[in-house]
């Protein structure tokens, strides 16, 4: 390109010119919030005397108080507590079920392949909050028509709303809505596998197990990881399900997951203020969690490239 | 190149387009104009259903009269609405009448969003009972909201089902608790009634009966007496009765519950005057079958009642019309043709006394036809209602309700230790905030 270097202002003007609209739109509708929030979470309020009447509330510099109190509030940190519980059963089933899923699809005999695949993949495409509602009837020993059954049949019936029963429930609602995108992304990614490696494979005696195995896990690593990564930043974000669940049980409470918590402080306590410095130590630890996630799994795929 | 000015252009011209329009989307203002006197045109934030058919009332009455003009924008109910209400006027953009319940009111003066309208509405003071006036004006000279309705509380039962084991009518808690007790004695599987931890308002309503005090003002300092012995007591019994077992401890308002209520697993229920609307939807099946009587007693010598519910209107600061706003306000709660439409269009038990035996309460609710004389025992059981004394973080010592109550009524754990929980968090968000504290 040295040799025909254009020359006109015009031209080398002109990839500003068109980063400008997304430049905008970043900065008003993505930096611009995100400084307001800190901002906020570097103030408070503080109200003088009884607090009544004009001017007895002041907004004053709180430096890190806000953030200081966020990190020794231990509600804040049970509620992290809760969701790495809920994580740890949430993304390994469901992104099990979704690597198994697809292998299934993947194979040459499956029948009826696009029905599955949608009838899988469908209830991502239901809204979570409708999803939890949905689930949070079939939870509720009074109107389920799984507890009728079980209870015609002389089972016991366990009760799904508290205790360690309540981590599978909130889960099971994750792993429903969650396993069908997760299969989509790992099937796309089997599909680009060319057919000559499956051939090399039978050609040396190779069964569809080991094909499965040897060949098809390891090339859809990638995809694995990128899985993974998103299913951490969800987890971490768990919100809707366990606050849709909360007015049918006594065992949600109002902070169980520390989004609920940052929603309660700014909309049910008026506090935004704290509100906005747990929001930012939230996304901290979602930033360093999933990008820790992601370095190490680069660093150990440049390893075995290495080797 | 000529292709590279138009390129450009183009760019450019995209990039000024967003930019411009999410500029103006940022920035839209109000054609609120700036004069007080003339012509008004009001915006009010209501939840009430029909509201928009009770202001046309006014947009074609005496508000044509007065070319006072009010458009109606249905809102969320609750503390969504405060939160929204104050984030408005944080931009000075509050609309200039809002629905507002009495325990918020206090949260919203102490952020200066409600203007004193002490002047405007001196006549309207009559039209309310003192117990109720009392709490728009938050112990003061000033006047922050007019009343519009109430929700004096009261014990509905299941008539048929009482008769069927030979309950009675409790009129005292102690009986109360013997009736509750008498019931799963003759149908272990069946409940009084339960304690629910997901509405904060009840157990204020009962704490409110028993004499609780949670907040009052003495000099520039706030006393929170959550714990005090009256609600103690309240506390105690109900988390008795729970330990024990004689009432269920599941939360209301989910499929359950009303399964529950249509059923007959759950034969009663501690609620307010507006029972009938949610009874109508939850247990469709009991029509006709309830019955209301007085909350039970603490003192068999008394009668006193607490309020679950309620709300009233309230002119904000950033009004530019407050006068105009102040008198909507009072015509809308207690002009007798106006309150009627509430009743009639938003279902509501209105705060103005001679409202509540109007024609539109000749007749009893429809679920409770064979009570004939539903609204009149209610007029007489409203009278007798507790004043209350809200503050200005009634949201913080309700939503630490819902969590300590609710985890002390699945454990069945002391309810004493909850109210402590209360107390301290409701305690420790005033010093945070600043406000002066009573110790």
């Amino acid at each position: 390109m040295t040799t025909a270097r254009r020359k006109s202002y015009g031209v080398k003007g002109a990839p500003y010119a068109f980063l400008l609209p997304a430049t905008i739109l970043f900065a008003l509708f993505f930096a611009l919030p995100i400084g307001y929030a800190l901002w906020l979470s570097l103030h408070k309020v503080q109200v003088k005397g009884l607090g009544l009447g004009s001017g007895a509330r002041k907004e004053v510099w709180a430096g890190l108080e806000n953030y200081k109190d966020a990190l020794s509030d231990s509600e804040l940190l049970s509620g992290a507590v809760r969701v790495v519980g809920y994580g740890a059963i949430v993304i390994p089933v469901m992104l099990g079920l979704a690597l198994l899923f697809a292998l299934m699809l993947d194979t040459d005999k499956v029948r009826l392949a696009p029905f599955t695949r949608l009838a899988i993949f469908l209830p991502y495409a239901i809204p979570g909050v409708v999803a939890a509602l949905l689930w949070g009837f079939l939870y509720l020993p009074d109107v389920s028509p799984f507890y009728f059954v079980l209870d015609k049949l002389g089972m016991p019936q366990p009760n799904l709303l508290d205790g360690g029963p309540l981590y599978l429930a909130l889960s099971n609602i994750a792993v429903w809505g969650g396993t069908g995108f997760n299969m989509i992304v790992i099937y796309t990614s089997l599909q680009a596998i060319p057919a000559e490696v499956y051939e090399a494979a039978k050609l040396d005696g190779a069964t569809p197990l080991q094909i499965a195995l040897k060949i098809k896990i390891p090339m859809v690593a990638p995809s694995l990881v990128l899985t993974f990564f998103f299913s951490i930043i969800a987890t971490l974000q768990v919100f809707s399900e366990p606050t849709t669940l909360k007015p049918l049980t006594n065992s949600v409470s109002t902070t169980w997951s520390p989004l609920m918590k940052v929603y309660q402080d700014a909309f049910r306590k008026g506090d935004i203020y704290s509100a906005a410095a747990e929001a930012a130590i939230i996304a901290v630890v979602t930033l360093v969690l999933s990008f820790g996630f992601l370095r190490a799994a680069n660093s150990r795929n440049k390893q075995e490239e290495a080797r | 190149m000529p292709n590279t000015k138009l390129r450009r252009l183009v760019a450019t011209s995209i990039a000024v387009t967003l930019g411009g329009t999410a500029l103006a989307a940022c920035g839209s203002s109000d054609d609120k104009s700036s004069s007080e006197s003339g012509p008004a045109s009001l915006t009010y934030w209501s939840w009430a259903p029909g509201m928009d058919k009770v202001a046309d009332l006014w947009n074609k009455g005496p508000g044509k009269q007065q070319k006072i003009t009010v458009t109606v924008k249905k809102q969320a109910s609750g503390d969504t609405l405060v939160t929204k209400i104050l984030t408005a006027h944080k931009a000075k953009k509050a609309p200039d009448l809002v629905q507002a319940e009495y325990q918020a009111l206090p949260t919203l003066v102490s952020n200066d969003a409600l203007a004193d309208i002490a002047d405007e509405s001196k006549d309207a003071k009559s039209k309310f009972a003192d117990g109720v006036w009392q709490q728009t004006t938050l112990g003061s000279d000033s006047v922050y909201a007019i009343p519009q309705d109430i929700g004096p509380m009261m014990f509905y039962y299941r008539q048929d089902l009482f008769k069927k084991y030979g309950l009675t009518v409790p009129t005292t808690w102690e009986q109360f608790a013997e009736t509750a007790r008498a019931l799963k004695k003759k149908a272990p599987d069946k409940d009084l009634t339960t304690f629910s931890a997901n509405d904060s308002g009840l157990f204020a309503g009962l704490a409110q009966q028993a004499g609780a005090k949670w907040w009052t003002a003495s000099g520039d300092k706030w006393k929170v007496g959550i714990d005090d012995a009256a609600t103690q007591k309240v506390a105690d019994f109900w988390g008795g009765l729970v330990k024990e077992g004689a009432i269920d401890n599941q939360p209301m308002y989910t499929p359950s519950w009303n399964k529950a209520l249509n059923t007959g697993k759950q034969i009663a229920w501690v609620s307010a005057v507006w029972a009938p609307g949610t009874l109508t939807t939850a247990a469709p099946d009991t029509k006709g079958k309830w019955a209301m009587a007085p909350l039970p007693q603490w003192d068999g010598s008394t009668d006193v009642t607490g309020s679950w519910g309620g709300s009233s209107t309230a002119v904000t600061t950033d009004s530019k019309h407050k006068a105009a706003a102040a008198k909507f306000a009072t015509w809308l709660n207690t002009d007798p043709q106006a309150v009627a439409a509430l009743a009639k269009e938003g279902g509501i038990y209105p705060a103005a006394t001679t409202a509540q035996t109007s024609d539109a309460f000749s007749q009893p609710p429809a679920f409770f036809s064979n009570q004939a004389d539903f609204y009149p025992k209610a007029a007489e059981i409203a009278k007798t209602t507790a004043p209350s004394a809200w503050g200005p973080n009634v949201n913080v010592a309700y939503t630490t309700f819902n969590d300590a109550f609710g985890a002390a009524a699945k454990d069945k754990s002391d309810f004493g230790a909850a109210l402590k929980k209360m107390q301290d968090a409701t305690v420790a968000d005033l010093k945070k905030q600043g406000f002066g504290v009573a110790q």
